[in-house]
């Protein structure tokens, strides 16, 4: 029997990493598994991915995936500045940054805020579990006012949401998954390789230690119970040719800079991604409802990445040759006589 | 009359006698935001281009405008350029510190001022050139607007007419100074102008200081060390830079980005062969340049203290992790936010251990303007032959004053990548292990990301020789250990010392950066005044080079002379000395942020020695000269 293979003629094996050393049903390994179909189904070469990492358990989870390619498990909260950096060297490179609720929006903020501004090409997923759980389960900021700890500690402060302050701040492709929505979640990820610039994606993803129990805010039964999905959403590759029939009238298709092919199902109510104001307006009602919107909440598929900004060469800059990075002998001399 | 009058008298009429010719220095007290630096400059190049010896230093305060400034500028046949603590002539153009910038003033010293703020009547010990500044830039400047700006353009005629520079000098430097601006050019041209004839008619010449032409400056470059610096990161290939605006580093980076946009864009494309970011804070500069020279670029930041000490916890990364990476300090005065403005060496010992655990890295202190151009390139070699961060430590005096220098020399050699993996070694070695030290000098191969090489996950947590995770206490200590056995190797690589060894000395100098200038005149000083000789170690890297034990077992007492409270260059090299070698250092410490001035070395070391006659040069107080002239 022949091995399956990708469209660039690799095995699934290829895309897999090390043996995870996070608990049994952690929802990061569920996420570290879709990363890892996501990447085989599109076809991309691990040779040219960067993982990256800041710190705590969601951090660890690079490892468990793409065992072909470069890692940087960075400090914590400051992998945005390392895997800008990563890319400004060699922007044939392919990046993925995997972060925490802890480590995106405490100790992280300030990164996270000027990554999301600078629209850098960059998939970001924030493993979120509404706690510490390297630590043992201290509440991060993005738990729910209200929620409970297992010691029964309730949490009085307000959450901070990822998905609002991204598209506050700028970034061109905002998504809110759960770990749990393996359909969903792979087309976003899918999608999210297609896209050009900062993907910010918050997929919710229960510490099945720390924070699984009655009055969280972030366990699989309440995550399950008060997931509202904002539309159904399928991917469509460039390289694929649409094989279902879709009804334009319920349908709405969202061209990816690639050519791929993003199509969103209208559910209950019609919603439109690329409308800032219609996205910020869903998070707020679904947040009051204590519901969680799920699905693509907001993009701008044709934005310029920071990158292109810089107008970079083509080579990329690790690879320049040494006579196009010093100047001439012509050159120091013009210098030298301008400061005589 | 009092004795003291009689006394100036005397020293008047010597001083017609004897003329003090290219040896003195000028101070202008200005308030910072009224333009003068262009009047100072064209000062310093005019005597530049009279081809005597020169050197300019900026006291400014940390502001934007309203507050004292003062500019120092030395003229110096013998080719001083340190600072000179005494001022030997003042253009006080401050009201505000007027009268205090006149009482601090050695007997004998010129005072050029604004005669609305009438100094001569503070002390009768001085020669006063006062001058109606205010009338005679109306009739040259019509525009009301301007006149705050043209000015001090007054005072440099002035100077001109009475220290003797050639006014087509003037224009000439002006013409350097303000380049295609014409009509500024015209304006600041007819000030000039309008003080030369000023001074012709109204000031006869009094004090004994001239300006005459030498032969000593030809071919010679002005430029500050920041700007130095900067073309020697282009020459060296720089391709990401990440910085974020500090005092006094920023001019760094923002010359960088002038140089770049014109010397490295792809003329064929139009692109750039470089990414300069200016991040959100001094960690992020730091975090950029790491994941940079991670995935194969040559990457810098530049900074001063208080950025060094926001990257502490990533210079740990670096070191541990291996990435390569250059950071500049550009020091001024702390603790904290100290003195913005103002210069220092007081970051060696936070920085050779920046961040926690066994850490520690590699120093290169440039002292001239040409060393921050050629260690601009040593720093990228080294970061990447160690694979480690390399700290280039400037200070402000250096960074952002004029220096008079050579110009600089096209770079001799290609760049040094380091040890990266191809598939000729991989095949030479076998297995291939990111941190396995298979040329015993404690540098591992690495790869990078995109070239196709093996890949290799690399982290600040525990990890073995093939960088997997690790908490196992032999593949800890076997790391630690390579990571020593590497800093032992770089011993070897970093800059020498320059070393000027006296048969006859028994007392040594060690010293460092910018202390270089007052330590030579102060040697100078020694010899000529006291008979005293010296011999001469000019520390250029931490760590240190097996010539510091055998210039220490060559002298009976050591001074180490550092611009910083704490000893603190001498303090990591009890580090590495034996306790014989330790207890022949001293300190000749300087730290209240004017940069170290060679009489206060010498007086230090001859109290230090035992001379009495050290009192002899402690400086007679300004009050006396005071209360003297009732």
């Amino acid at each position: 029997m022949a091995v399956r293979v990708n469209r660039i003629g690799l095995e699934p094996q290829v895309y897999k990493g090390g043996k995870t050393t996070l608990c049994a049903g952690c929802g990061h390994n569920a996420i570290s598994e879709r990363i890892i179909d996501a990447f085989y189904d599109m076809g991309v070469d691990p040779r040219r991915v960067i993982k990256l990492s800041g710190i705590g358990c969601s951090s660890k989870s690079p490892a468990y995936f793409l065992g072909g390619s470069h890692g940087f498990n960075a400090v914590h909260g400051r992998m945005p500045s390392v895997g800008t950096g990563a890319m400004l060297a060699n922007k044939k490179l392919i990046a993925i940054g995997v972060s925490g609720d802890g480590d995106t929006g405490a100790i992280g903020i300030g990164q996270f805020v000027h990554l999301m501004r600078r629209n850098l090409p960059i998939i970001y997923i924030i493993e979120d579990n509404g706690c510490y759980g390297l630590t043992k389960g201290q509440f991060s900021p993005t738990a729910d006012l209200g929620s409970k700890l297992k010691t029964g500690v309730v949490n009085d402060l307000p959450p901070i949401d990822t998905c609002a302050l991204a598209i506050e701040l700028g970034a061109t492709f905002v998504a809110r998954s759960f770990s749990g929505d393996k359909k969903q979640l792979l087309a976003l990820l899918k999608a999210a390789l297609a896209h050009r610039g900062t993907v910010m994606l918050d997929v919710i993803s229960p510490c099945v230690t720390f924070n699984d129990h009655e009055g969280s805010t972030k366990s699989y039964a309440y995550v399950k119970e008060h997931d509202d999905p904002l539309e159904e959403v399928s991917f469509v590759p460039f390289f694929e040719e649409i094989t279902v029939d879709y009804d334009p009238g319920s349908t709405q298709e969202v061209r990816m800079h690639d050519g791929s092919r993003l199509l969103l199902k209208k559910l209950e109510e019609a919603y439109d991604p690329t409308d800032k104001i219609t996205a910020m307006k869903r998070l707020q009602e679904t947040a009051r409802r204590g519901e969680f919107a799920t699905g693509l909440i907001y993009i701008e598929p044709d934005r310029d990445d920071f990158l292109e900004q810089l107008n970079l060469s083509d080579e990329p800059l690790a690879t320049l040759p040494l006579e196009k990075i010093r100047p001439g002998r012509e050159a120091l001399d013009e210098i030298m006589e301008s400061l005589r | 009359m009092s004795p003291t009058d009689l006394a100036f008298q005397e020293q008047q009429a010597a001083g017609r006698r004897h003329r003090v010719v290219n040896d003195f220095s000028i101070q202008v007290a200005t308030v910072n935001g009224s333009g003068s630096q262009t009047a100072n400059l064209v000062l310093l190049r005019s005597i530049l281009l009279m081809g005597v010896p020169v050197s300019g230093k900026n006291m400014f305060p940390s502001n934007i405008a309203g507050l004292p400034t003062w500019y120092t500028i030395r003229a110096s046949k013998r080719g001083y350029v340190g600072r000179k603590k005494e001022v030997d002539f003042l253009v006080a153009m401050n009201p505000e510190t007027a009268k205090e910038d006149v009482l601090t003033l050695d007997p004998g010293a010129a005072v050029v001022y604004d005669e609305t703020l009438k100094l001569n009547a503070l002390r009768s010990d001085l020669t006063f050139y006062p001058a109606p500044f205010d009338k005679l830039v109306t009739p040259v400047c019509p525009d009301a607007k301007l006149r705050r700006l043209v000015r001090n353009m007054i005072y440099d005629g002035i100077l001109a007419r009475l220290l003797g520079i050639d006014l087509s000098l003037m224009d000439k430097a002006l013409n350097k100074q303000l380049g295609k601006k014409g009509r500024a050019v015209a304006l600041n041209s007819a000030a000039l102008k309008a003080g030369w004839d000023y001074a012709e008619a109204n000031l006869p010449k009094q004090d004994p200081y001239y300006l005459e032409p030498m032969n000593e400056t030809a071919g010679k470059i002005l430029i500050e060390g920041n700007t130095a610096a900067a073309i020697g990161c282009m020459m060296a290939g720089v391709t990401v830079v990440a910085w974020y605006p500090i005092t006094p580093s920023s001019s760094l980076c923002e010359s960088l980005i002038g140089y770049m946009k014109k010397y490295r864009i792809e003329k064929e494309t139009g692109k750039a062969t470089f990414a300069i970011v200016q991040a959100e804070d001094e960690i992020a500069s730091l975090g950029m340049v790491i994941g940079a020279s991670w995935a194969g670029a040559r990457a810098m930041t530049a900074t001063a203290g208080p950025g060094i000490s926001l990257m502490s916890e990533f210079a740990g990364l670096a070191y541990y992790a291996e990435s390569p990476a250059v950071i500049f300090d550009v020091q001024r005065v702390g603790p904290s936010t100290g003195l913005p403005t103002r210069t220092a060496q007081g970051d060696l010992l936070t920085t050779a251990f920046l961040s926690h655990g066994d850490t520690k890295h590699i120093m290169i202190i440039p002292h001239s303007v040409e060393e921050c151009y050629t260690m601009a390139q040593d720093a990228f070699d080294l970061a990447e032959h160690f694979q480690t961060p390399v700290f280039v430590m400037m200070d402000l005096d250096l960074g952002m004053n004029n220096w008079m220098s050579d110009g600089f020399k096209y770079p001799d050699k290609p760049i040094n990548r380091g040890k990266v993996l191809t598939d000729e070694t991989l095949k030479k070695i076998g297995e291939w292990g990111r941190y396995k030290d298979v040329d015993g000098d404690g540098i591992a191969y690495r790869t990078i990301p995109g070239d196709g090489m093996p890949a290799y996950f690399a982290r600040g947590s525990g990890h073995n020789a093939r960088g997997q995770y690790s908490e196992r206490p032999d593949d800890y200590v076997e790391n630690m250990d390579r990571l020593a056995r590497k800093f032992e190797t770089a011993r070897a690589h970093v800059p020498k010392p320059v070393i000027d060894r006296q048969a006859n000395a028994k007392i040594g100098f060690i010293g460092y950066g910018t202390s270089h200038y007052a330590i030579e005149e102060s040697r100078d000083q020694l010899r000529e005044e006291m008979k005293v000789e010296t011999s001469y170690f000019r520390l250029r890297a931490y760590p240190f080079t097996d010539e510091l034990a055998a210039f220490i077992d060559a002298h009976e007492r050591l001074y180490v002379i550092e611009q910083n409270r704490d000893a603190q260059a001498l303090q990591l090299m009890k580090l590495d000395l034996t306790p014989e070698r330790v207890s022949k250092l001293r300190s000749v410490l300087h730290y209240n942020g004017l940069p170290i001035d060679a009489r206060s070395i010498s007086d230090d070391v001859l109290a230090q020695e035992g001379y009495e006659v050290a009192k002899k040069n402690v400086r007679a107080g300004s009050s006396a000269g005071m209360t003297g002239g009732e």
